[in-house]
């Protein structure tokens, strides 16, 4: 699976509240938060992104709460892949288990600039900065976490292994 | 190989006899926590498992304290969504705003008996974290994890290495467990501690109350931390035969001990006489200063409460700062109780009265403010001194509004100075 897009670019200790504030957590569905990500840090996000759009961001992206809204907002807002060099782990997780694409690589993170059109392989962790044609690797998931995602999320894996007993 | 507490907590709970970090593991989880955020999108996923029932009506607990009471329509909607899943699941522990049980979800748990030293706890909150305080694992997740554990009884995670926070001296006057961690972040980052675990350990740990414990384990989550943990005592037996008098007596928990040879990737000594009094300022938990080290900084609000600092010793601290003396003119100073039995202790022992003489707003239990949810949301340009945990950009309202974190002494002591101040400055005595 590959996505090409074009890049917005953030910095370190994006947090969960300004990826999207608690005023709109009153709403659950992915496609009502979307209409506010990325607000408070950039409130024209919304209105500039494209489908298949890759977010790449600084050190601890996601930190904070663990609102899975947040996401859930950013996947809905048409986002296809985040990259960073680090991840906050509530943040880390909640990509996995719901189905973002995320990738660990702090060279592209370091390198890549907003507004570049970029390309990434979700199987190889490659990554292809097509406006200035450098390459990137980035780290592979573990296989564990590689099952889950090929489970298309948690809930695909629990179902796959048959958890449906207690009921 | 030898393990930390949060290693060998976590190898019992998958059936191993050792485990390593980075090790993946499938744990039993002893509790499962949801609050009126992050349930509603955990029932969709919750339906979507196919399950149609928690596997245990005593693990699942579900807090509705972020916009309660109810701040608008959408909100109660919400609230009632959890309401009914909780009735026809018949969970035992779902609160309703008002029932003594009620509160703040990290006031409430361990006030209610449901933590005890060796859990493996899940919350669809971050800071879930602060039940390390009684030597359990506990970490904040998502709203997918909560559906799946609610649904399995498991959780998968990585094995943590961890840090080690060596404690010894003791705190000086008016410095608490709020300033050693704010201290502790500003000195190692808010990624200092990512995917690892904070292990506090030490003579110091002893200088500190089990409230102080809750205050610094809930704030790990700032510092990246996938848990905070503390060594139990003879404090945490004390305060377990006090709260959880039921898993005590019938020996319902499981002390552990870190192995003397354990590994850890760091280890800080902090001497906690050395403990200023801190102020974390805009818009990061780890902008730590000392109070004195900086300029008169006029203040609009006063925040004292939430899962960090709304216990029954806060309210104490408070009361003994704000007694006798008058929130400044044109400041406003809220005191949240973080729960229904700290509201009545606060009642009982006339702190809610001389709070009230003060001139200070004393509001029901809620996170409320501290999200930006409501109950005191900041106008562009205002500051505010908060015993709460996040100071993020927008966290209490306006992006151009500026949360500086303290301690309640602080705190209580800026509400009465109209500006950012210490105890001393206002010459208030407390206890010694």
């Amino acid at each position: 699976m590959k996505a090409t897009g074009k890049v917005f670019k953030y910095g370190d200790n994006v947090d969960t509240d300004v990826i999207i504030p608690a005023r709109y957590l009153n709403l659950s569905e992915a496609s009502q938060l979307a209409k506010y990500c990325m607000i408070d840090l950039d409130p024209t996000f919304v209105q500039r992104v494209a489908p298949g759009d890759i977010m790449v961001a600084g050190t601890n992206f996601g930190c904070g709460s663990s609102r899975e809204h947040a996401p859930m907002a950013i996947k809905a807002a048409g986002i296809s892949c985040v990259i960073a060099p680090t991840f906050a782990r509530i943040f880390y997780r909640n990509a996995i288990n719901m189905g973002l694409p995320i990738l660990e690589c702090a060279e592209a993170a370091a390198a890549v600039a907003d507004g570049d059109t970029v390309e990434v392989d979700f199987e190889t962790g490659a990554i292809v900065d097509r406006t200035t044609g450098k390459t990137f690797q980035a780290l592979p998931f573990p296989p564990f976490i590689r099952k889950i995602m090929e489970a298309d999320g948690l809930v695909g894996y629990i179902r796959s292994k048959g958890a449906g007993s207690h009921g | 190989m030898a393990m930390t507490m949060t290693q060998k907590i976590l190898a019992r709970h998958a059936g191993l006899d050792k485990v390593v970090p980075g090790q993946l593991i499938e744990a039993s989880l002893d509790l499962v926590l949801g609050n009126d955020i992050t349930t509603p999108p955990a029932l969709d996923v919750f339906a979507a498992t196919g399950v149609q029932k928690v596997f245990d009506k005593e693990k699942v607990v579900i807090v509705p304290d972020h916009f309660t009471p109810n701040k608008d329509i959408q909100s109660a909607e919400q609230a009632k969504k959890i309401r009914l899943f909780s009735r026809a699941q018949g969970l035992v522990n779902y609160y309703e705003q008002g029932e003594m049980e009620m509160g703040i979800e990290h006031v409430v748990l361990p006030e209610n008996g449901l933590v005890a030293p060796g859990d493996v706890i899940i919350g669809a909150d971050s800071h879930t974290c602060t039940y390390g305080a009684l030597g359990a694992f506990a970490t904040g997740v998502g709203s997918t994890d909560m559906a799946c554990g609610m649904a399995t009884g498991t959780a998968w995670f990585r094995v943590p290495s961890a840090i080690r926070f060596e404690l010894v001296g003791k705190p000086s006057r008016w410095v608490t467990g709020k300033d050693v961690i704010l201290y502790i972040i500003g000195k190692i980052g808010v990624d200092g501690a990512l995917y690892k675990s904070m292990e506090f350990t030490g003579p110091g740990v002893a200088e500190l109350s089990m409230e102080e414990r809750l205050t610094m384990a809930n704030m790990a989550i700032e510092a990246g931390g996938k848990n905070g943990i503390f060594p139990v005592d003879e404090k945490t037996l004390a305060y377990l035969e006090k709260y959880a008098p039921k898993r005590l007596t019938a020996g319902n928990f499981r002390i552990t001990r870190a192995d003397d040879d354990a590994e850890y990737e760091e280890t800080h000594t902090i001497d906690l006489s050395k403990v200023p009094l801190i102020l974390s300022f805009p818009h990061l938990p780890s902008n730590a200063k000392a109070l004195g080290t900086f300029p008169e900084i006029a203040i609009d609000q006063v925040v004292i409460g939430s899962c960090t600092n709304g216990r029954i010793s806060d309210m104490r601290v408070a009361r003994s700062i704000l007694k006798g003396r008058k929130v400044a003119k044109g400041v406003r100073c809220i005191v949240i109780p973080g729960s229904q039995k700290v509201y009545l202790q606060c009642v009982r022992e006339g702190i809610a009265e001389d709070l009230v003489e003060a001139g200070a707003v004393f509001s029901a239990p809620t996170c409320g403010p501290c999200l930006g949810g409501h109950m005191g949301i900041l106008a562009s340009g205002e500051r505010c001194v908060s015993t709460t945990n996040r100071n993020f950009v927008g966290r209490m309202g306006h992006v151009k509004s500026e949360v500086y974190l303290a301690g309640v002494p602080v705190a209580a002591a800026s509400a009465v100075a109209g500006h950012i101040a210490g105890p001393d400055e206002i010459g208030a005595e407390g206890e010694a």
